[in-house]
């Protein structure tokens, strides 16, 4: 073997540990949990069969339309890989950051002889298997109602995967040449942060543009001036030199007996030319970005003038909790992993806003206000399921956190109990200002009733008090130490626990409320005064005592666990 | 067997390597010194290929890493400071991944990896994850990975680091028994005594830049210091504290 013509090691060398670690991983799930992947997996199965159902009874229905009918399933589908795409893209952003630059074991790539070519096509696997997994599972229950409505056949899994494959393949190219440019193009110091504001930016700007084109436009044919505008919507193309319309064409193709190889050639084609040209942009930058990415952040800290705004505030606190407080508040600002899902949640709660706005309560024909009351009442478990799931992003993690730092604070004299209570205090109340905003501002959209609004924001207030303690107790529960980006954490099986149990929380609460918000309506309908007796206080009362409860026994219980483990 | 030349890294309006010249002969235990912050890992990962130089170029073995990365990374084994191991893999199939990354094709390889696990008393741990490993057994761990492909020249960056004194002595053994069979080590440390007694040739880096270097009698020409120790040199090279800075934080 002559030196010059030295290649280095094969790709499934490079893959190697991966396979055998994820391999490893699974086997010591299998044999420590149980139960816990039994639940899981339960939850996986009932979920795959709800969207299975829900696609299977749309496809059904639509098959039997006339005429549009098969126009409606393409367009469907269509919108569904649009957006599976737009999803595929972010993601590939933000993992090609971390399986590029990041990663811990790209010092050892990088010092060993490993061909660049090699090293290209070993991270951008990585970066499309951990990207894609999840929406390629969410597409499955997705095809296999297609191919059972249309007959696809025994080969229209093979059909999938053909198209699916080469669909996954160039968002992860796409993704990962764009934070290779990104790194390069803008200042190495700044790279990071600006990857994380560029996706989660992208990420808002979608949410937006999806609300903002009226999807519900699509069934809802007589906003057309005539069936003709309505079928030529439905013929025109979302967008011709999109992947998702190709992938969409060639699967339809198959479904609809149409012999077309334009769709495949496009899609296949792209493919493999995203992938040379990928490779070869890789080869011609990739040392050149991973040199600068390794710079790391600023060597200053900013946000000074805030922090000292912030201690001056809590100036009453003594002075360790009041660092620690300050501490957290620091890393949340400095991180722009952290920070920058702010920008998310804020396009999301204008969006729900909008959402709120566009519901069809005071346009068109008058709506009785029992209708309203019920809407008010209603959207009490919306938002309270918004709520728990911005607990779970932002206080579920804290706790994990603190991860190899913890040594730092067990040994020092603050306590774990003061500890608790300044992370739970700093999480909860940027919430609760968040839950009594959006209260207040939907409950105006609504224009809902003193009554209504007394309760709804009671509730809310009650509610995101007990959210927030569940989600940091069982944070405490089912820590995540090893895990570097925060906002994974929430995903873990903790996470998914916690989720269970607000929503579960909610469902009482509301539950315990409506009767007497159902004498309420029942008085407005009558036309008399409310009569308040013992069978509409005590499950008020209930639902404060069980609010307080959830706030309370959770927190005791998570600084008993957190004075058990050991870091 | 490994040249600098003009070596420079630049991080935007920071120069962390300021136009280094070095040559480190075969059969050379070399070691590098310098403060934190000096520019030492800095220059470590550029040789090993990790970060590229701003400008300067670096030959190994008279191969351009530049031009031809491959085949002069494979001559090398590179211990980092920060030592990483993959957590779900076994201490051996860490070690067979290695060998097959450095493309190691030795037909004794099982043998090899019993030997280097045996060496660093690892044995019994060979068939558990990394992940259950102390620091220490760790850093043993990634040594022996650096050796497994029979590299010519070692770049090693505070190898001592974690290590209990008789895994310290024994790296201490490995390295001088390795340079007197012809291999080349470039050794990064904070201990001074390891350098005065293990390395042949020594340089001392401040700033980027390399202050002084050569054998113990040459530094000590070089800094006019008598018999000086190398901890004295190394205090008069790069600057000591004053006795009233003690003074200050530990109260008159």
């Amino acid at each position: 073997m002559g030196l010059r013509k030295y290649r280095g090691p094969g790709l499934w060398i490079v893959l190697g540990p991966k396979w055998q670690a994820a391999r490893t991983r699974l086997r010591q799930q299998r044999a420590g949990a149980g139960p816990r992947f039994l639940l899981l997996a339960l939850l996986a199965l009932a979920f795959w069969s709800g969207v299975f159902g829900v696609v299977y009874r749309v496809l059904r229905y639509f098959r039997g339309v006339a005429d549009i009918g098969d126009l409606l399933s393409t367009k469907l589908l269509g919108l569904a890989l649009l957006a599976f795409s737009s999803i595929l893209l972010l993601s590939n952003v933000i993992t090609a950051l971390s399986s590029f630059f990041l990663a811990k074991d790209l010092d050892l790539l990088a010092a060993s002889p490993l061909h660049s070519i090699r090293f290209y096509l070993a991270k951008l696997v990585e970066t499309t298997l951990h990207s894609s997994w999840m929406v390629a599972l969410l597409a499955v229950p997705l095809f296999a109602a297609y191919g059972i409505v249309y007959g696809g056949g025994l080969l229209w899994p093979v059909i999938v995967v053909a198209a699916f494959v080469p669909f996954l393949v160039l968002p992860a190219v796409v993704g990962s040449t764009l934070t290779l440019l990104l790194v390069n193009i803008v200042p190495a110091r700044r790279a990071k942060e600006l990857l994380s504001l560029v996706a989660i930016g992208a990420a808002g700007g979608l949410v937006l543009l999806l609300r903002l084109a009226q999807p519900e436009q699509l069934v809802r044919p007589e906003g057309f001036r005539s069936l003709a505008d309505f079928v030529r919507m439905l013929e025109t193309p979302t967008n011709p030199l999109l992947p998702s319309e190709w992938a969409m064409r060639m699967l339809m193709n198959w479904l609809l007996r149409v012999a077309d190889p334009r769709p495949v050639a496009a899609l296949w084609g792209s493919a493999v030319v995203a992938l040379v040209a990928g490779g070869i942009l890789f080869r011609w930058r990739y040392r050149h970005a991973f040199s600068k990415a390794q710079e790391g952040a600023p060597p200053t800290g900013g946000g000074r003038g805030w922090a000292a705004a912030l201690g001056a505030l809590l100036g009453w606190l003594p002075a360790e909790r009041r660092e620690f407080i300050l501490k957290d508040a620091r890393l949340f600002f400095r991180d722009p992993t952290q920070w920058s899902q702010l920008i998310l949640l804020g396009v999301l709660v204008v969006v729900y806003l909008f959402n709120i706005q566009a519901l069809p309560v005071f346009s068109g024909e008058q709506v009785p206000p029992t209708v309203v009351t019920l809407v008010v009442f209603l959207n009490l478990g919306l938002a309270g399921f918004v709520l728990a799931a911005i607990a779970a992003r932002f206080l579920f993690p804290s706790v994990s956190l603190e991860g190899r730092q913890m040594w730092l604070l067990r040994s020092s004299p603050l306590d774990l109990r003061s500890m608790l209570w300044s992370k739970y205090w700093i999480g909860t109340v940027p919430l609760l200002v968040l839950a009594l905003v959006i209260t207040t501002v939907t409950n105006l959209i609504l224009r809902a009733s003193p009554f209504m609004t007394l309760v709804s924001e009671a509730t809310m207030v009650l509610f995101t008090l007990a959210a927030s303690a569940l989600a940091l107790s069982f944070g405490a529960f089912y820590p995540r130490f090893d895990t570097e980006n925060a906002a994974q954490i929430p995903t873990s099986f903790g996470g998914l626990v916690y989720m269970m149990a607000s929503v579960l929380l909610l469902a009482l609460v509301i539950m315990l409320e409506a009767p007497a918000v159902a004498t309420r309506v029942q008085a407005e309908q009558a036309g008399t005064t409310m009569q308040w007796d013992a069978g509409l206080l005590v499950p008020l009362a209930a639902a404060v005592v069980l609010c307080c409860a959830a706030t309370l026994l959770p927190l005791r219980l998570a600084l008993a666990r957190m004075e058990q483990l050991e870091f | 067997m490994i040249t600098l030349t003009n070596l420079t890294k630049r991080y935007g309006s920071f120069t962390a390597v300021n136009g280094i010249d070095l040559t480190i002969r075969k059969g050379e235990l070399f070691g590098f010194l310098g403060p934190n912050g000096a520019g030492k890992t800095t220059t470590f990962r550029m040789i090993a290929g990790i970060i590229l130089p701003t400008s300067g170029r670096i030959e190994i073995g008279g191969i351009d890493l530049e031009r031809q990365p491959l085949v002069a990374k494979r001559r090398m084994g590179y211990i980092p400071d920060r030592p990483f191991v993959y957590d779900k893999i076994t201490g051996a199939e860490f070690l067979r991944f290695v060998a097959a990354l450095y493309d190691a094709h030795d037909p004794m390889l099982e043998r090899r990896i019993d030997e280097l696990l045996d060496v660093f008393e690892l044995v019994p741990w060979k068939h558990q994850l990394t992940e259950s490993y102390s620091h220490g057994m760790r850093q043993k761990l990634i040594i022996a990975s650096a050796f497994v492909h029979r590299p010519e020249v070692i770049v090693v960056d505070e190898p001592m680091v974690g290590l209990d004194p008789k895994g310290a002595r024994l790296l201490k053994d490995l390295f001088r028994q390795y340079v007197d069979r012809g291999g080349t080590v470039l050794m990064s440390t904070h201990t001074l005594e390891v350098a005065e007694g293990m390395c042949d040739r020594i340089a001392i880096m401040q700033g980027g830049r390399i202050l002084a270097q050569g054998t113990m009698d040459e530094l000590r020409r070089q800094t006019a210091s008598g018999d000086a120790s190398l901890e004295d040199m190394f205090l008069r090279l790069t600057g000591g504290f004053q006795d009233h800075q003690l003074d200050a934080i530990l109260g008159a």
